[in-house]
């Protein structure tokens, strides 16, 4: 992997798919990010710089950011743009010290692009990484909370310049019933801070070189199409992962489950009928089942991809006929201890039954 | 008795119907000035059937006209658009995600102001007075007269967009508006877009449809026309002028309703074969089903109900080449009947080898009796498999379902397609598109959100339905005969009161005279 120093017009695209691919098919859709990004580049006139997690000195602060809420309001009430930026500066006001560098809240989907945006206006470098990895559907299912960095203080802003700081909460899940209640106060989408912490926290928490990749699997996308060669195949190789099944989806099931979108879809191998896999999802794909047997499972990711074009497929978006690929990439080690099993395992998505057998690097 | 024209890139296709029976019908070359082929299609028509022309009750026309003009960049008007939502939205302008040279085409002009909704209905910011008429007095200063308002939130609540188009018209008495609410669905990029693309179309939809009335008064003709709609519904010519964008895609949808006509199916899957591509689409209840993503107009994402179809290279005019065998992309188009083998060209094409094959015979079918057996084989077998995957790949589920073949290029499917219980090339199958004008009913339709904590499920969908049934009796629907034919409720996921998006579409008949 090449070290990535700034995040330029180039990359823009690059960073949409490859942050569709880590959202292992939730996460939200980047088309808004990536021309809110596009159009920041072009009014700043530069690259946004990029860090390393180790740049960041023990005693600076940092702090994550996103935007929590509906998508489907997202794409209706488009944000003022500077939200994430004024709850930044409130912060830094509050704590009296000034931020080092932004973190992304979570690298799948579209949470990836929007820091990038923030920092341009904030003029502050991001940092390559991020607590998640991939996304997941709940602010606690992070490595900032499950490693024990403090939510507080975090805060909300709104387009109405409306900034809201939690100065103490007492847990990450109050965290996020607080933070859920008021964004639909605000409208139904919000920026959020959370959480604040030194460097030396961010360090010992943060899931390294997330950003890189993102960028390396869109670039890898977008030059098999260019070559003819194909794609997922090319992810697989990327990320040490591997195409679990390649065939068409026969049926797809929802159903909204205390606000999530959960459901199972089932594909057939092309060429063979026989050859099933069952993947279940809530928001993000959960477990893949080949012919009965448990193959794949989160917190290791999967993702469903055209099988021509490598587009990564949204949960919303899988219906009958596609082709598609499937493909499972290991999780980050930061996700994979016991610790992080409880929170982001299968047992925290009601799976009690099934244990979690990580992916095996396919190559190195 | 009915006349429906589809006016396509290619040809001009017209059809005469008495109730439910085709009395005549012509398919004539599309016109630079449309206006001339509508005419030579009308007398056609008339010609072939020796009616009377006061028996025409009226003339529904489809054309792709418009989609056209924004493909093609031309006839376009410089237009303002006005966005309601200050202080939100600021970060993505109007316009934001067209392509330059489109953008450059109507000006680029926009105006931001205060107002706006919440998704639950409360106001972003007040409505300001003082702010719309500045705005307005700037347009006027620039001499634009096409004005497009967007507001946030406004398919939930239209009353911003209705207060500043008034003050905008107070300003500019002459102005054309067009509100976003009253052309597309939430999705605010999109929806503006669509309005913008409308605004900046209303002149060319005026004088087009004006040309239009002037091909049915030099017929002779004083029967009312009406213009067909994306969703298979009709539009008369006054709400034409005023809304050309809503005829965007009503080529595939024409086709398909009259695939659905002429076979008398509501449920199946329609192979629509022309001469350059395949357009493959779903009929469910009657009507075509609509795509779920945003598509693209012209390089303009928009979020239009258009049927979701998908296309394949593959025509009667499509070029074989061997070594290795392909079938298309590239055609002859139009030129088939020059350029194909069977008519003495030297292109050899689809048609050629079905007429080479002996299972149709048209032209001169010895001039293809040189094609190798081989030849002809490979052609069906891949013709037969790029028309099974495409199927397979618009069907909702594994079961069979019946297959439609319209097009003029109906001949290259002579097998089976897989997955299809029955396989219906019907009566008049060439100018099903046409047909599919002539029977058109009238809909409208609701989309909003609802908060089932403010009134329980069944008395949301009741207003949802009556509201839907009230604007097809407006659009001109008998009351007698509207009914409800697709409900879809979307519940919001994250947002608390139990909101859900609530979208019912109810058509009716013609009101006759």
């Amino acid at each position: 992997m090449t070290t990535l120093r700034e995040i330029t017009h180039d990359d823009v695209l690059a960073l949409a798919i490859g942050a569709g691919v880590l959202g292992t098919g939730g996460g939200g859709n980047t088309y808004l990010g990536r021309l809110r990004l596009e159009r920041e580049l072009n009014i700043q006139g530069h690259p946004c710089p990029v860090i390393s997690a180790d740049d960041v000195p023990d005693d600076a602060l940092v702090c994550a950011v996103g935007t929590m809420g509906a998508p489907t309001v997202g794409v209706e009430k488009i944000m003022a743009g500077h939200e994430v930026a004024l709850a930044v500066r409130a912060l830094e006001k509050h704590l009296r010290q000034d931020m080092f560098a932004i973190v992304i809240g979570e690298i799948g989907g579209s949470n990836a692009i929007g820091p990038i945006v923030s920092a341009l206006q904030l003029g502050l470098p991001v940092v390559d990484g991020d607590p998640m990895g991939r996304a997941f559907p709940e602010l606690q299912m992070d490595t900032f909370m499950i490693y024990g960095v403090s939510p507080i203080p975090m805060a909300l802003a709104d387009s109405h310049e409306n900034v809201v700081i939690f100065e103490h909460i007492q847990s990450a899940l109050q965290a996020e019933a607080y933070a859920r209640s008021l964004t639909i106060e605000m409208g139904g989408s919000a920026a959020l801070v959370m959480p604040v912490m030194t460097g030396r926290d961010m360090k010992a928490a943060i899931i390294r070189d997330t950003l890189s990749l993102a960028i390396d699997i869109g670039k890898t996308v977008l030059h098999a199409r260019e070559t003819h060669i194909d794609p997922a195949q090319a992810i697989a190789e990327h990320t040490g992962g591997a195409v679990l099944f390649r065939g068409k989806i026969v049926d797809v099931e929802r159903r909204t489950v205390k606000g999530f979108a959960r459901g199972n879809m089932t594909l057939v191998g092309f060429g063979d009928g026989d050859d099933v896999m069952e993947i279940d999802f809530q928001n993000e794909n959960l477990i893949a089942r080949h012919n009965g047997e448990v193959v794949c499972t989160v917190p290791d990711l999967i993702t469903i991809v055209d099988s021509e074009d490598g587009e990564p497929i949204g949960t919303e978006s899988l219906r009958y006929g596609l082709r598609v690929a499937v493909l499972a990439m290991p999780a980050p080690d930061e996700l994979k201890t016991p610790q992080a099993l409880a929170v982001v395992g299968p047992s925290a998505f009601g799976y009690d039954d099934v244990i979690f057998k990580p992916l095996i690097a396919t190559h190195s | 008795m009915r006349i429906g024209i589809d006016v396509g890139g290619t040809n001009t296709d017209a059809v005469l119907m008495d109730g439910t029976t085709v009395v005549s019908s012509t398919k004539t070359p599309t016109t630079p000035n449309v206006t001339d082929g509508i005419t030579t299609a009308l007398r056609g028509v008339i010609d072939e059937s020796g009616i009377d022309v006061s028996a025409i009750d009226g003339v529904m026309i489809g054309t792709t006209h418009f989609t056209n003009a924004v493909v093609e960049r031309k006839h376009l008007t410089e237009t303002a658009c006005i966005r309601l939502g200050l202080p939100a939205t600021v970060c993505l302008p109007p316009m934001v995600d067209w392509p330059d040279e489109l953008r450059d085409v109507i000006g680029g002009h926009y105006y931001l102001a205060h107002g706006g909704h919440e998704f639950d209905g409360r106001e972003i910011s007040a409505f300001d007075e003082n702010e719309i008429r500045g705005i307005a007095q700037q347009i006027a200063d620039k001499g634009i007269k096409a004005v497009a308002i967007s507001s946030v939130f406004s398919p939930v609540n239209t009353v911003f967009e209705e207060q500043a188009a008034a003050i905008v018209q107070d300003v500019i008495p002459d102005a054309s508006l067009t509100l976003s609410s009253s052309i597309g669905r939430i999705g605010l990029l999109e929806r503006e877009n669509a309005a913008i693309m409308n605004a900046c179309l209303r002149e060319l939809a005026i004088r087009t449809i004006e040309g239009f009335k002037s091909a049915l008064e030099t017929m002779n003709i004083d029967a009312p026309f009406y213009m067909s709609q994306n969703d298979g519904t009709l539009m008369n010519a006054d709400f034409a002028k005023e809304y050309p964008v809503l005829t965007f895609a009503s080529g595939p949808t024409n086709s398909m309703r009259g695939a659905a006509f002429l076979s008398g199916l509501k449920d199946a899957i329609v192979v629509d074969v022309g001469g350059t591509t395949t357009d493959i689409g779903v009929l469910q209840h009657g009507f075509p089903r609509v795509a779920a993503l945003a598509v693209d107009i012209g390089g303009v994402r928009t979020n239009f109900r258009m049927p979701d179809t998908y296309s394949i290279g593959l025509g009667g005019g499509s070029i074989i080449s061997t070594d290795p065998l392909q079938v298309g992309p590239q055609s002859v188009g139009y030129e088939l009947t020059t350029k194909g083998r069977i008519f003495g060209g030297d292109v050899l094409t689809t048609t050629d080898i079905i007429v080479a094959s002996g299972k149709e015979d048209i032209a001169d079918q010895s001039k293809v009796a040189d094609v190798a057996a081989d030849l002809i084989a490979g052609v069906e077998d891949a013709i037969e498999e790029m028309v099974n995957i495409a199927v397979d790949r618009m069907k909702t589920s594994a079961t069979p379902v019946p297959v439609i073949v319209v097009g003029g290029g109906s001949i290259l499917i002579q097998r089976d397609v897989a997955g299809s219980s029955e396989m219906v090339k019907p009566d008049h199958y060439p100018v099903a598109n046409a047909i599919g004008a002539a029977i058109a009913q009238v809909g409208g339709e609701c989309d909003r959100i609802f908060s089932l904590a403010e009134m329980n499920r069944d008395e949301a969908l009741e207003q949802a339905k009556a509201e839907a049934s009230e604007k097809a009796v407006a659009a001109g629907a008998d009351a007698s005969s509207v009914e409800i034919v697709e409900v879809e409720e979307v519940p919001l996921a994250y947002l608390p009161g139990n909101a859900t998006r609530i979208m019912v579409k109810a058509v009716g008949n013609l009101k006759e005279g």
